[in-house]
């Protein structure tokens, strides 16, 4: 006899592992021993310690939240939604571990276990399935957010580059010297070229290598003088290797002769002519996939060219991080690291091209999203200039050298690869680059004055943070802003009423909301509609606590929970919130090679669209808090 | 004797075991209840000239909707309006196993028992399969009934409801209660559908309090 419903619930199971690994038709006689069942918010599907019932259940619609007692009251094991399986018995206990309660409305299909254990019994891929996912299922609220995908996370690395074999990367520029100068003098034409090791030659021939090491033994043992000669203190014979030479080889003469650099020659021997040299940090540098190689590739970057490698590399680094499911906030300090590192390199570039040192102490400011530490992938630059008040007939000219300096930094940041901001909040923009005073006037106007360009501005100007120079003209800002704002409260109603403006994710019916016009029409703005108002909301709530310490949105949020125990729950809610949209954003972004703020949502899977949905009530409800706090409807 | 309006010709034996079945049935306890979800294609609305195309049932037992007691019956038929076929895609001679009007009877009467049958719009169906028993010289059918379109009026206040000549579509009551909708316009996907539906809305009618058998049975 045909049956239809058993049709359906085949046609649902088949999309889901295990169920994806069965023959049809030993899924479809499963499908027809199928009950559905419905649940209620709260309803008790089984508990802890009872017995097994004789079905097992996937979640259709809805979703189950499983839980055990732990010391703090009870514990959240996981919440199991659509396509998920729970209650399946696959060692020999003869109890349930944890209770399941629906946190939603629920539709479940309850399947027998026995008919399907006996089905499945000679199928390898099914119970290697339910062995891995039983073997996995210690979970903690960060594997929570990628509960039903759990076969993706099996995946083997591919795309490992394997290092030890590729050609390791030496300096082809080498700082030579005679052997009868003095050591004072070779300490000092290191000091100039910043090097740590001089070669000792004769026409192109090694004879002898003197290293900081080497300088630092000479002097403690206090038998020479400043004048004495190098070819009495260089270490010879010279070990040399030849150009070819793999960074495992390196290592393995690097480690035996206990030295911390290779003389690369020609051929390989002290006899012919040197093309090189490779120091232990090259060879850091040559595994490029770990932060602390790329750190020090940028600091040692002399033009913009190689920080935009360092950069590039830095972005494949960061793929692999996210593929890995490391903890966003884990991956957000290693990078802000890194763009710390960034700016502070572009910064040294750019004022070793200007004629004169700084008049006056200055710091570079990032902003917006750069200031909420919060940008892993390329965007807009935002970033501001403050500078140190000057006796007054030379501020034109303070003010002139700042904008020039802003303006090779700006240029430099573009070739790494941040764009021109459009709305031009740039250092290089008179109106942003500005001494301190001038920067406290504009505060104090800011929150005095509430217009909407203030309010749209302050959104931006509000997040910065130090990334470079002088931190007690900062400290100093923060001070002053803190203090303006204990006495007018009126601002930060105004910025709660203008983070309400923005549009809600999702409709009345539990749509999507996509664009209805433009370049991107019928797709979904992550950024505007669900990221935006998440730290805007944060924005006016952390200043109306005085916490401005830190700009980072989830921080915010985590401090605002401690000192808000009423609404405690719903902060690191939306400080979680937060932090799975964001690294949904970068994952499309780098899916998709943009900035990731539009998402086509036809290309996300089912539970990946619940997941952006589940997001989306902490959102309402810190919205709620904003509302009742500020009385954004009386203004 | 006979009188001439009496039926002339003896019932079947499956009628008699239906009929006589009621005087055996026992009172049982809600959850131990067995309801039967039905729904009905046909070839139009007009009860005395449209044709039953499909009966779809499916048991409720509990909360849980049993997936192997259900059943899925096609029905040869002469008569048909190609008007209805957009609706229900069934054609004529379409390629379902077809059963007759006798054999669609005798499995739809063993099927659904002495048990409650619960329908949207349940008396259109009631009064279709009724007329086709009509056809074959049999009685009515005894089953209680409850319709869901009558019980979901219950959730609502007096003053939500809707106006009482238009009633509530299944659409209308599916968006309301959040059920899926698929084989829309099939008779067991309907079934289905009205299955999920009673079982929600009786949960809310218990969450209230007012949950009796008897209201619930019409």
């Amino acid at each position: 006899m045909k049956n239809t419903i058993a049709y359906r619930i085949y046609d649902f199971l088949k999309q889901f592992p295990p169920f994806q690994f069965m023959a049809k038709r030993d899924l479809l006689e499963i499908s027809e021993l199928a009950q559905v069942q419905y649940l209620d918010k709260d309803q008790v599907l089984f508990e802890r310690d009872a017995s097994y019932n004789t079905h097992f259940y996937i979640v259709h619609q809805g979703a189950i939240k499983l839980s055990r007692p732990s010391n703090e009251g009870v514990k959240v094991v996981d919440i199991c939604d659509e396509g998920d399986l729970l209650g399946l018995r696959v060692t020999r206990e003869d109890t349930y571990r944890t209770t399941a309660i629906a946190n939603e409305e629920t539709i479940l299909y309850a399947l027998p276990m026995e008919a399907f254990s006996t089905l499945t019994k000679a199928n390898k891929a099914v119970s290697n399935y339910l062995i891995t996912s039983f073997a996995s299922n210690i979970k903690d609220p960060y594997t929570l957010e990628n509960s039903g995908q759990l076969l993706s996370e099996y995946d083997p690395e591919r795309f490992q580059n394997i290092y030890g074999v590729s050609k390791a990367r030496f300096t082809e520029k080498v700082i030579q010297s005679s052997e009868d100068i003095s050591i004072q003098e070779a300490a000092s034409q290191m000091q100039k070229h910043q090097i740590s090791c001089l070669v000792v030659a004769e026409n192109n021939i090694p004879i002898g290598i003197l290293t900081n090491r080497d300088l630092r033994n000479v002097i403690a043992s206090g038998a020479f003088t400043a004048t004495t000669l190098v070819k009495d203190v260089m270490v010879t014979p010279v070990i040399c290797a030849s150009p070819d030479i793999n960074v495992t080889q390196t290592q393995l003469i690097l480690l035996k002769n206990g030295i911390s650099h290779l003389v690369i020659t020609k051929d390989g021997t002290p006899q012919t002519t040197i093309v090189g040299i490779l120091s232990k940090h090259d060879i850091v540098i040559s595994f490029g996939n770990s932060p602390i190689g790329l750190l020090k590739e940028i600091k040692r970057a002399t033009r913009t060219k190689h920080l935009r490698e360092a950069w590039d590399k830095t972005m494949v680094l960061l793929k692999r991080y996210l593929d890995q499911n490391l903890p966003l906030s884990q991956i957000l300090k290693i990078f802000s690291e890194l763009k710390d590192a960034l700016i502070h390199q572009a910064m040294q570039l750019s004022l070793r091209k200007m004629e004169t040192p700084p008049p006056v102490s200055f710091a570079w400011l990032a902003l917006g999203s750069q200031g909420r530490k919060e940008q892993l992938l390329y965007t807009d630059q935002d970033n501001a200039l403050i500078y140190a008040d000057h006796d007054t007939e030379n501020t034109e000219q303070a003010k002139q050298y700042f904008l020039k300096l802003a303006n090779r930094m700006n240029k430099r940041l573009h070739k790494v690869g941040y764009d021109y901001c459009p709305a031009d909040m740039m250092a290089s923009n008179p109106l942003y680059c500005l001494s301190l005073s001038e920067w406290e006037t504009q505060f104090s106007t800011w929150i005095t004055r509430p217009t909407p360009e203030n309010i749209l501005l302050s959104g931006i100007f509000f997040d910065y943070t130090y990334t470079y120079g002088d931190q007690t003209l900062v400290k100093k800002l923060t001070d002053h802003i803190s203090q303006k704002l204990s006495n007018q409260k009126i601002l930060l109603r105004h910025m709660a009423k203008h983070s309400l403006k923005n549009l809600p994710p999702i409709s009345f019916f539990r749509q999507f909301i996509v664009e209805s016009n433009g370049e991107h029409k019928d797709f979904f703005d992550i950024k505007h509609r669900a990221i935006a108002p998440l730290s805007d909301a944060a924005r006016v709530l952390a200043l109306g606590q005085g916490i401005l310490h830190t700009k980072n949105t989830s921080e915010r949020f985590t401090a605002l929970a401690q000192l808000d125990p009423p609404n405690r729950e719903l902060f690191e809610n939306c400080s979680y919130a937060f932090k799975a949209l964001l690294k949904f954003r970068t994952k499309r972004g780098i899916a998709q090679n943009d900035s990731g703020r539009f998402i086509n949502l036809e290309a996300l899977t089912k539970a990946e669209k619940l997941k952006l949905k589940r997001c989306f009530k902490p959102l309402r409800d810190v919205q709620e808090v904003l509302r009742v706090r500020y009385q954004t409807q009386h203004i | 004797m006979k009188w001439p309006w009496q039926h002339t010709k003896e019932y079947p034996p499956f009628w008699k075991a239906y009929e006589s079945a009621f005087a055996k049935a026992e009172q049982k306890s809600v959850p131990e209840i067995r309801f039967v979800a039905l729904d009905t294609e046909t070839t139009g609305l007009d009860i005395k000239k449209d044709r039953i195309l499909s009966i779809g049932a499916i048991a409720i037992k509990g909360n849980a909707i049993i997936v192997s007691d259900s059943l899925e019956l096609y029905v040869a038929q002469e008569h048909y309006d190609p008007k209805s076929t957009p609706i229900h895609g069934i054609l004529k001679n379409g390629s379902f196993d077809k059963v007759s009007e006798l054999e669609a009877i005798q499995q739809t009467l063993d099927f659904i028992g002495t048990d409650i049958i619960v329908g949207h719009h349940i008396g259109f169906d009631i009064a279709v399969i009724n007329k086709m028993l009509q056809r074959h010289h049999l009685g009515k059918l005894k089953n209680n009934v409850i319709d869901t379109g009558v019980l979901y009026k219950k959730l609502q206040h007096p003053v939500h409801r809707m106006p009482m000549q238009q009633g509530y579509s299944l659409d209308q009551l599916s968006e309301a209660l959040k059920i899926p909708l698929y084989d829309r316009h099939t008779a067991s996907g309907d079934a289905m559908i009205t299955a999920l539906a009673f079982i929600k809305i009786s949960k809310r009618l218990a969450h209230k309090g007012t949950l009796k058998l008897k209201e619930l049975v019409t």
